[in-house]
């Protein structure tokens, strides 16, 4: 029975028991709730563990396929399926999660039921959106993310909580509506079908495929978020807590590179081509700009947040290279960037635990009373910069290799962000953690504890992992990758 | 003709008046103590007209009365929903109207006389049973919001609601003596077959259809044809106002189907650029405005002409499929209205009205259970996945692209998204804002909550039903 509905599993096991964590509700039996949170992530993790020992890296059609009739009168099917692709996505959500909900352990202590909640059914609704087949049903999955998240950002955040949960919501709903429009258009050209696949294979001429690959652009730059409409991503990075900056950089900005490789690739092949210049110049954008922006910001977070959409703009470069050593490198780039800046948000969780400051300025030789936590750190700050044998490594290489091979312009351009990442991850690192000891409250500071060691040797496995042997992470994703730089190639003109 | 009537088929109408009647007569001779006989005697009129309604559900479409009164499967559903809506209505109201000295019998019949003027409404075939049908409603509608007497707000309120109801009425009343000075009729079906049939003067048709249709938006509350409802929302009783922007936004819709499409439709090409003008401005004035309201009652009154301006995108498509996806927006529309205005009845408390957007601060930390169900109305009147609302969005969207007007949707939905800050804005102060101190939890009676909460749960719950619903207003509209 499992067997044939893991995915439907996958996706409902956190969101029931999300619900489930909600209904036991009261700040009383915390211990309970946090146990059972943990519980139910661990087995949603192990679940999509197992969509990995079985799937079957030779074939590019969908596995694990689920289908039956939602709402027949309008042809919506509850469709699912998945490739090499949605798969290692949907391991890093449900990883994630199981970090998110160790990481805010004793951080949380105001209604801890309703912020486990929360997580599990983003974990849910999040898998639901890497596996959904359906346009509809990968809609309501997009949206209803934005919920929780609100919600998340609105409760527990910092100060200016409320406008960077106003703003992330209705920023990524403005876009997210012109993307309803154009798939409710498609479903017309299609022949009354929501079906992805059928999606794929409607004749469209080049205004029509221009105008819908700008309104799923409009979605998916926002979640990414490229350059110019990245605005939100620093406010709700800043405000939000650690959790929720976690899953925002980790897995979030995933979804807009996954909608383009899902929808605007093989839906408008011939715009996409045309439209890739623009693209590839936002994502240089990004990579640079973003990249000096980041050197100068004084707040960690916010540092964090840049350099996310910095190394964002290296994802969507190698999508929109169409070779596949840009596009496997833009996904290796997607998961890796998950354990980095996920990694470095729950290091600034940490210090801030500790301290209740994110700004530089207030640290300094953290080293000598957090020696542990310090080398860990290293590490993280290391991998962002790109060094060799981290997983920041890898995604970046295969990227600026396929760059070489459209325009060698692109690729010198694009490398500069392995001296600014250099620049900007270092120098904070080098600010808050070396030199003297800088005040009476980093004198006091108390290194981690064993709950802290295991969450940040989890991580800095799994980077030094998927640097030294990306083979696993590689293997899944040939056919699928080929799959769609071959949709891409196909004129629908 | 001669042959009687087939009645039963009107049971339901003739039921429901004849125990309005009974109710007023018992209330005159009990004490306001046993109030809650003519409560009990009310909500069960409901109910039997409920079960009759059902009943006659699957018999097949027919007119009687002389082809002024028609029985369908759109009538049926509608009728139905009405019930269900004004029973909530009434259920909600209990506990504010007792704390309120408004307690009385009158309250209810004229709820009742309410509820038969919109089934007649939804049953008319013929512009003299429109008409017949509005004024019913209308008039139980003009006192009801006087009903607080001592309330010089409330007062005021029914003074504009009347003065501007009957001006529209009188339109309406014009426009319909036009169209019949030039078809001579007033039988709806034969209206359309004469304007069908071609070879007449199109213009006094048009200056007819223009002055119906100022009658008809009124009722809807459609800008520019709006001022009354943010007034009349906040001055009238707030069960009252919940009375008000539900049900009879059904009736409004009924009456929509059966004058413009059943009977205008050959003039569409005429009426589809007036309404798209008017959806338009409604979508914006509501959505624009409702962000600079601080009273919940007036924003929810914008939210409303925004919401029908919403909804006439549907009509606006002019096909079965647009005419469906706004049968189904209106209905899931007023059951959100319900909803919406239960929380908010709920909040307020003897010698306390709670109407000020501030009154939300913090619910979250006072009653949890009431703020997560206010926090699923709010978005699915927003209109966000996975909410119902959202599919009520949805099914307007995809016909309003299947007429092949994309650039109106893409209007509309970005309309949309400004309206989704307010709603948004209530839900930040549920959640994210500390309450006020001296703001006590909602306390209610177990049956209230229990049925609230089915209310708005059931924007979550319908979810796999979708299908059916769809199913069913795309069969009422293909019987028409």
């Amino acid at each position: 029975m499992f067997a044939d509905n893991l995915l439907s599993l996958v996706i409902w096991l956190p969101i029931l028991g999300g619900l489930a964590v909600l209904a036991i509700g009261d700040d009383r039996r915390a211990p309970v709730i946090r146990i059972l949170s943990l519980v139910i992530s661990l087995a949603t993790f192990f679940a999509s563990v197992l969509l990995y020992t079985r799937f079957d890296a030779k074939t590019a059609d969908m596995q694990f396929v689920e289908l039956s009739p939602w709402i027949e009168a309008f042809n919506v099917n509850y469709s699912l399926g998945i490739d090499g692709i949605s798969l290692l996505l949907i391991i890093l959500t449900t990883f994630t999660t199981v970090l998110v909900i160790i990481a805010s352990w004793k951080v949380i202590q105001k209604k801890v039921a309703q912020y486990m909640a929360m997580f599990l059914i983003m974990e849910g609704l999040m898998v639901g959106v890497f596996s959904a087949m359906d346009a509809l049903l990968f809609y309501v999955f997009w949206e209803a993310l934005l919920v929780p998240m609100y919600l998340i950002i609105g409760i527990w955040g910092g100060p200016r909580r409320v406008y960077a949960a106003i703003k992330f919501f209705l920023y990524t709903f403005i876009g997210s509506v012109l993307m309803l429009v154009s798939l409710i258009y498609l479903y017309y050209k299609a022949g009354e079908s929501f079906d992805i696949q059928t999606l794929y294979a409607v004749k469209l001429d080049l205004t029509e495929q221009i105008f819908i690959f700008l309104a799923l652009f409009a979605a998916f730059a926002v979640k990414i978020p490229m350059w110019p409409v990245h605005t939100w991503l620093p406010d709700a990075h800043v405000e939000a807590p650690t959790g929720g900056s976690v899953v925002l950089a980790a897995i979030m900005l995933k979804l807009g590179a996954y909608g383009f490789l899902r929808f605007n690739i093989p839906i408008a092949p011939d715009a996409s081509q045309e439209l890739a210049f623009f693209m590839i110049v936002l994502s240089l954008i990004a990579v640079v700009y973003i990249g000096l922006v980041a050197l100068v910001q004084e707040d960690m977070k916010k540092l964090i947040a840049y350099s996310s959409i910095s190394h964002m703009g290296f994802v969507t470069m190698g999508l929109f290279l169409f070779n596949p050593q840009g596009m496997e490198g833009a996904i290796i780039q997607m998961i890796s960037h998950g354990f980095i800046s996920g990694a470095l948000f729950i290091c600034v969780g940490m210090m801030y635990d500790r301290m209740h400051s994110r700004l530089i300025k207030d640290y300094g030789g953290v080293v000598n009373t957090m020696p542990v936590f310090a080398a860990f750190m290293l590490l993280f700050g290391m991998a962002n910069s790109g060094l060799p044998a981290t997983s920041g490594f890898v995604g970046e290489f295969l990227v600026i290799l396929g760059a070489f091979q459209v325009n060698h312009w692109y690729a010198a351009i694009a490398a500069l962000t392995l001296i600014f990442g250099a620049a900007y991850t270092l120098w904070m690192y080098k600010r808050v953690i070396f030199g003297k000891v800088a005040n009476d409250k980093v004198k006091v500071l108390t290194d981690i504890n064993a709950r802290e060691t295991m969450l940040l040797a989890t991580l800095a496995i799994a980077v030094l992992v998927m640097g030294i042997w990306p083979y696993p992470f590689l293997e899944v994703l040939h056919v699928s990758v080929d799959n769609i730089l071959s949709l891409a190639s196909v004129s629908k003109l | 003709m001669n042959t009687l009537p087939n009645i039963a088929l009107a049971m339901p109408e003739i039921f429901m008046f004849s125990m309005a009647l009974v109710i007023l007569l018992v209330d005159a001779f009990i004490s306001s103590q046993q109030r809650i006989i003519t409560y009990v005697l009310t909500q069960a009129t409901l109910v039997v007209a409920l079960i009759i309604s059902v009943k006659n559900f699957s018999e097949p479409a027919a007119m009687v009365f002389n082809d002024m009164f028609i029985h369908d499967t759109m009538a049926s559903i509608l009728k139905i929903v009405i019930y269900v809506i004004v029973f909530f209505v009434f259920l909600y109201s209990r506990d504010y109207l007792k704390s309120r000295s408004m307690y009385r019998g009158e309250y209810f019949v004229l709820g009742l006389f309410g509820v038969v003027g919109m089934m007649i409404m939804v049953s008319a075939a013929s512009m003299l049973t429109i008409y017949m049908g509005l004024e019913l409603m209308s008039l139980s509608l003009y006192a009801m919001v006087a009903f607080q007497r001592d309330s010089s707000r409330a007062t005021e309120a029914a003074m504009k609601y009347f003065v501007l109801g009957a001006m529209a009425s009188g339109m309406l009343l014009y426009g319909m003596s036009m169209i019949y000075g030039v078809t001579a009729s007033l039988d709806i079906a034969t209206i359309r077959s004469v304007i069908a049939s071609a070879g007449l003067d199109n213009m006094p048709l048009v200056f007819g259809l223009v002055f119906i249709l100022v009658g008809l938006l009124f009722k809807l509350g459609a800008v520019p044809f709006h001022m009354w409802v943010p007034d009349v929302y906040h001055g009238a009783p707030t069960s009252v106002t919940m009375y008000i922007s539900s049900a009879p936004k059904l009736a409004a819709f009924a009456i929509i189907m059966r004058l413009l499409v059943g009977g205008l439709e050959p003039l569409a090409a005429s009426w589809q650029d007036m309404l798209i003008i008017i959806s338009i401005l409604s979508m914006t004035v509501g959505n624009v405005v409702a962000i600079a309201q601080t009273n919940i009652k007036r924003m929810l009154a914008y939210s409303a002409i925004s919401h029908m301006g919403f909804f006439l995108l549907g009509i606006i498509s002019v096909s079965a499929n647009g005419y469906s996806s706004s049968m189904i927006y209106v209905l899931i529309y007023a059951v959100m209205s319900v909803g919406a205005f239960g929380v908010v009845l709920l909040l307020s408390r003897a010698g306390f009205e709670s109407e000020e957007l501030a009154d939300f601060k913090g619910l979250n930390q006072r009653s949890p259970w009431y703020a997560f169900l206010m926090l699923v109305l709010m978005f699915s009147m927003a209109g966000v996945p996975p909410t119902v609302g959202f599919y009520a969005k949805l099914m307007v969207i995809q016909a309003v692209v299947d007429a092949d007007m994309v650039w109106l949707a893409v209007v509309a939905v970005l309309l949309a998204v400004i309206g989704a800050f307010y709603y948004l804005r209530i839900v930040k102060l549920m959640y994210f804002d500390d309450a006020q101190e001296d703001a006590p939890a909602i306390e209610t009676s177990g049956d209230v909550k229990v049925l609230l909460s089915l209310n708005a749960l059931a924007f979550l719950l319908l979810l796999p039903w979708l299908g059916v619903i769809t199913e069913l207003c795309r069969k009422a509209i293909a019987d028409l």
